[in-house]
Order: C-alpha cells, then sequence, then structure tokens
C-alpha cells in the first residue's frame, strides 16, 4: 500500500499532477491517497521530500535464481523467412550478454529451418537451439509456447526476449504465466543494471506519455518483448563461431488442439507495418480512398508502407491492418509522414516513438505540429505530387 | 452457449496528456470508459449469444467505481455482471491479474467461451488474455478479426498476423482474444439501460475466490516499477512557411541527411 508520511508532506501537490489515475489530491495541507491507486509509483518517484512510500509484503520470491544464467533470444520463423526483429533481439542480446559474461542463445522453433542457424550465429548468437519438426512450420500457440517453455526449463537462461510481435505477444505472456516469471511488454529501452546485474526494462506507457522502467527482481527468468525497430541488428559477421543445438522435443511438448486450416499471405506488400523503415500515413485529410493513390507513390518511393489513422480506416479507405494508434498497431520507424491527419492522442500514441515525424496538413494548428519533426502547411494534394518528383529528381 | 467477457474500466485517452509546461501529466476531467477492445469483445460474445442461445457473463477486476462498465455491459445485452473487488487486488501486473482472473472464473463457474480484449489501452500490454488462458488450460488465439463458424464443439476464426492472417479451429471450450475490425459494437438500447440500471451486481472479494495473497496485487506481481519518468521531447522541430513549392524543397533538404 501507499503511505504518506504527514509530517514530511509539504503540500506541494507535484503528487497530484504526476498521477494519472486522479488517485493522490492534496486536501488540508496534505497528500490523501483514494482507491483509484494503481501502485504505479509515478508519485513516490516525484515527491520531492520522500514522503511517499510504497511497502510490499509478503512478496513471492523464486528459491533457485542463481541456477539461471545466460540471455536467450526467441527468434521468428514464417513463411520462408527470419522476422527482422530477431535480428534486432541479437544485437541487444548481444550487448548485454558482454555486459553481464554470459552466452546469447537463440531458440529457432520451425519447420525446416536448421539452414538459418548460421545467420544467426553470425548475427551474434554464441548457440542456436534448433527446434524443428512438421507441425511448427505453422504457428499454433499452445505448441510454440510449449517448445519455449521446455527449453527455457532445459536451458534456464536469466532474460528471456522476444519480439513484440503478433506471434511474440502470443507465447510470451502464456509461457511467463506458466512459469511463473515476471514479463514486461513492448519494451523500447534494455540495460543491465551494474551493481547485480539485473534487466532494466524500459517501456512506454500512456501511450507513450509517460516512460517506465521496470524490474523483476525475484523470479527467472526475466522476460521482455522488445518493439520492433527499435534496437540495431549487428553487423553480421559471417566468421564467428558458434554452437548448433538440436532441442529433443518432447512428446507433450508437440500436442496442439488447434487447427490451422489456412495462413493467408497479405498480397498487399505494404502491410507489415511495423518492420519498416519509413511509413507514409493517411488520415481523414485525403477526403477520398484516392488519397491513398499519392500516399502509396510516395511510400514505394521511399521504399516504405503505408499506414493510415483510424478516421481513413473507418471510412473504408484502407483495411485495418494499416491503422497506426490506440486501436490499431504502435509503429516506431525511422521516418513517418503524416498527410491529412490531425494527430489527436489516439493516433499520436502509435507513431510519436517515429525517430523523425512529417506532418503535411492544412491547418496550421493541429495537433500534429506539436509532435512534428518537420512541418509542412499546405494541401496534400499539392505538397506529395511536388514531394515525390523531388525526390525522384534526388535520384537521378 | 455459456461465454465469458473480460472487460477492463481504463482512462479515456483522449483526456490523459502531457502538459506541455509542467511535462506533468494533465488529467483534468478524465473519464473512466470502458476499454475499447473490450467493447468488441463484449459485441462478439453478444452476437453469439443470438445466434445460438446461451448467457454472457462479463467480469472486471477493480475498484468499485468498476460497476459502471459492467452496468454498461449488461444495457449492451450482457446478462450478468460480475466485480471482482478487494483493496488487496491493488498494484497487480498482468501474472498477478491473470490468477485473479483466473481464481474468479474457477469461482464463477465452466464457459464454453472466453472473450477478451486484444489489450487494454491503459496499459498496451496484451499480457492477461493468454495469461488467463494458461491457467485455466484453455486452447487460445489472439487478435482475432472474425469468427467464421462457431458449433457447440468448436470455433473458427481468423487471427491477425503481422504479414495477413491464420484460419484456425478451436475445439470448445477456448479463450479468444479481439482486435477492433471484429464487428461494431451496438450502442445501448433505452430498454437496456433500464434493464441494467436495476440489475443486481455480484461482488467477489479476494477471500470470495479463494485468492493466495502471495499471488495478488503488488505482493503476486513478479514486475516492479522502478522509476517512472517523461520521455525526451523530440529535438529541433521546424514548422516550415512559404509557399508548397519551397515549403517541399525546405523539407527534401532536411530528410536529404537521412534517406
Amino acid at each position: 500500500m501507499l503511505t504518506i508520511e504527514s509530517d514530511k508532506c509539504t503540500a506541494c501537490a507535484l503528487c497530484e499532477t504526476s498521477c494519472a489515475f486522479g488517485a493522490i489530491t492534496v486536501q488540508d495541507g496534505c497528500a490523501v491517497v483514494n482507491e483509484f491507486c494503481t501502485l504505479c509509483g509515478a508519485c513516490v518517484e516525484n515527491c520531492p521530500v520522500e514522503a511517499l512510500h510504497i511497502k510490499i509484503v509478503g512478496k513471492r520470491i523464486q528459491s533457485d535464481i542463481e541456477k539461471y544464467s545466460g540471455i536467450m533470444v526467441f527468434a521468428e520463423y514464417r513463411h520462408g523467412a527470419i522476422a527482422p526483429v530477431s535480428y534486432e533481439l541479437l544485437g541487444i542480446g548481444r550487448k548485454l550478454a558482454d555486459k553481464r559474461g554470459v552466452k546469447l542463445s537463440v531458440l529457432l522453433p520451425g519447420g525446416n529451418v536448421a539452414s538459418f542457424a548460421d545467420t544467426l550465429i553470425a548475427a551474434g548468437a554464441d548457440a542456436v537451439f534448433i527446434a524443428e519438426h512438421q507441425i511448427l512450420e505453422q504457428f499454433r500457440e499452445d505448441v510454440y509456447s510449449a517448445v519455449l517453455g521446455q527449453v527455457i526449463n532445459e536451458q534456464k537462461p536469466e532474460v528471456v526476449l522476444a519480439g513484440a510481435t503478433a506471434i511474440g505477444r502470443s507465447v510470451m505472456p502464456y509461457v511467463a504465466t506458466a512459469l511463473n516469471a515476471g514479463l514486461t511488454a513492448d519494451c523500447t529501452g534494455l540495460e543491465i543494471r551494474a551493481k547485480d546485474g539485473i534487466l532494466l526494462q524500459t517501456r512506454p506507457a500512456f501511450g507513450g506519455n509517460i516512460m517506465a522502467t521496470i524490474e523483476c527482481p525475484h523470479t527467472r527468468p526475466q522476460m521482455a518483448t522488445v518493439r520492433p525497430k527499435v534496437m540495431a541488428p549487428a553487423m553480421p559477421d559471417p566468421s564467428r563461431k558458434g554452437e548448433i543445438i538440436t532441442v529433443l522435443l518432447l512428446e507433450q511438448t508437440l500436442q496442439t488442439k488447434i487447427e490451422v486450416l489456412d495462413s493467408v499471405v497479405c498480397k498487399d506488400d505494404q502491410v507489415n507495418i511495423q518492420e519498416v523503415e519509413t511509413l507514409v500515413a493517411g488520415g481523414r485529410g485525403l477526403h477520398s480512398e484516392k488519397g491513398f493513390v499519392l500516399i502509396r507513390e510516395l511510400a514505394s518511393e521511399l521504399g516504405g508502407a503505408v499506414a493510415a489513422s483510424r478516421a481513413a480506416v473507418d471510412s473504408g479507405w484502407i483495411p485495418y491492418p494499416h491503422q497506426v494508434g490506440q486501436t490499431g498497431k504502435t509503429v516506431s520507424p525511422k521516418l513517418y509522414i503524416a498527410c491529412g491527419i490531425s494527430g489527436a492522442v489516439q493516433h499520436a500514441v502509435g507513431m510519436q516513438s517515429a525517430e523523425i515525424v512529417v506532418a503535411i496538413n492544412t491547418d496550421s494548428s493541429a495537433p500534429i505540429f506539436n509532435i512534428a519533426t518537420y512541418g509542412v502547411v499546405g494541401d496534400l494534394y499539392e505538397v506529395l505530387p511536388q514531394l515525390i518528383k523531388r525526390l525522384q529528381e534526388i535520384k537521378r | 452457449m455459456n461465454i465469458l467477457v473480460c472487460v477492463k474500466q481504463v482512462p479515456d485517452a483522449k483526456d490523459v496528456r502531457l502538459d506541455p509546461v509542467t511535462n506533468t501529466l494533465a488529467r483534468e476531467g478524465v473519464e473512466s470508459i470502458m476499454n475499447p477492445f473490450d467493447r468488441h469483445a463484449l459485441e462478439e460474445a453478444v452476437a453469439i449469444k443470438e445466434q445460438r442461445g446461451g448467457k454472457v457473463t462479463v467480469i472486471t477486476m477493480g475498484p468499485p467505481q468498476a460497476e459502471t462498465v459492467l452496468r454498461e455491459a449488461l444495457a449492451c445485452g450482457a446478462d450478468e455482471g460480475v466485480l471482482i473487488s478487494d483493496r488487496a487486488f491493488a498494484g497487480a501486473d498482468t501474472w498477478a491479474t491473470s490468477y485473479t482472473l483466473a481464481r474468479a472464473v474457477k469461482t464463477l463457474g465452466q464457459f464454453d467461451l472466453i472473450l477478451c480484449g486484444k489489450q487494454a489501452i491503459d496499459g498496451d500490454t496484451a499480457q492477461v488474455g493468454p495469461g488467463l488462458a494458461c491457467r485455466l488450460r484453455l486452447p487460445f488465439a489472439t487478435c482475432v478479426q472474425k469468427t467464421r463458424k462457431i458449433s457447440a464443439e468448436a470455433i473458427e476464426v481468423e487471427r491477425m498476423m503481422d504479414d495477413g492472417f491464420d484460419v484456425l479451429r478451436l475445439p470448445l471450450p477456448a479463450l479468444i482474444t479481439v482486435v477492433k475490425d471484429i464487428n461494431e459494437p451496438r450502442v445501448a438500447s433505452l430498454k437496456g439501460k433500464m434493464k441494467a440500471k436495476k440489475a443486481e451486481i455480484r461482488k467477489l472479494s479476494a477471500a470470495d475466490i479463494g485468492a493466495s495473497h502471495q499471488c495478488i496485487g503488488l505482493a503476486g506481481s513478479p514486475t516492479q516499477v522502478v522509476r517512472v519518468f517523461s520521455p525526451e521531447p523530440r529535438g529541433d522541430r521546424k514548422i516550415f512557411s512559404g509557399s508548397v513549392a519551397e515549403q517541399v524543397d525546405q523539407l527534401v533538404e532536411c530528410l536529404r541527411a537521412h534517406l
């Protein structure tokens, strides 16, 4: 529970403004907490006089923490290729392993994946665990979770990382629950704390309005899903040496209740918007689906993909998988070009971690300009053709 | 068909924003709403009930005020609302939340189908659904965009993937989490609202569901928040002016270094 030392409290009300839940208020010269408190700790952090404390009693502590060692990456294979995020995980995993002085291993489940082992070693892995079986050719929540669970039980890594993808965000919570381990979703920062070797996991909360750093001090492994496009993959080094181990999959691991009837790859090659460097997004300001012709043209000129605001998706101009924002996808591209998007918070939360945001909008007071790196005030139907033309000139 | 829907009360994100002057969260007039993804889960449950008959039970874990979202769900076609509320649940992470929900589900009985929203918009973790499936040992699928078929024995769904979608058949009982593409949630009817207003909301405490104190709330949560801070503000911003051609020139000049 949250305790408030009334003699220390100066009624400065910083706790009030730091609380996202309206759970703490200053009344009669002292902070008072109400039932909305979720014990998130934001007020404790912000209190300048250390008048606030969170007491935890009876914390569950795992007894064999010392038996866990090494960093493990859960790699993803689908439709003939390794997901780019897997290489990004090896990039950050390598750094964490070196800092910790431990091994970096990677688990690759799939139908026929042994040939990828060398690529994973070149990308930084010391050991590659190949889990091959026909049933793993397609993604099934239950078997994939069981495979990861089996390998963690056998290898006991202290840290397990997966991509914050459709697959990673399904498998990791299931496994973390089964192993009684802590899991942090959608991390954008990972580091090892020097004094005790604990993994510090940083993620955006409240749609990126605040950042939270999270630790799992009493349980192992420390598990995290990592947002694609945030971590840098290591430069591949084909001369690296590593061990390749074939996982002996237990019979119980391969049991499934899920029948995969079909696996449809979207023909639209601009759909996997979480894995690209550049996104061109269209919103209400397009006024019709014809606007996406221009959006697509600019996207292909830049080698990127097409995104959209909820307004554009709800208008039926473009399918839902392209939607960025609170009820769509969260993206972190290098470059995000928002065309005719006002930038309401519901959209902003899905894209504000992009490195560079370009806003093109007729309304100079649109909130999108507050989060834009560069802003063009004008009609996108005039701006985009000129922009495309200029980019083509540069290419030549 | 006995269907359960898990919902969460969340702050309406359009109200939560960072005060640019003080760099703190401005939350004046923040309203609580039903998590948007959960509305779609509820709609799907009610639609399945209308097609196949049965009952829709809605549960939420939260403070006493969370009763509001249960009444809203009742107004939109749910038959029973259950509030799982106890001071001891405060500070629960997704591990402790899925434990608490699982205990509550076991207390309530058997369900053929459990529906959750893909994720809550305040935490954005998408972890409670799969966690609950694990604890109840149910086959599950996340990010369902369409129910193709449902019978007494199985459900056939389209599950959104990053590069398209998979079509899956899960035997019942099963758990699915849904995305907003799955349906268009209905607006509560006047009759529904009247019914919801009068309805009895069942309340369950930690003791009622037989929860172990080591597994709930902050004490039961493997994850701990170490620090909460404001994100680094974006560096130099440039809003161009002049004719469209001039602005495009300036933009291209700025982008050149990055292309």
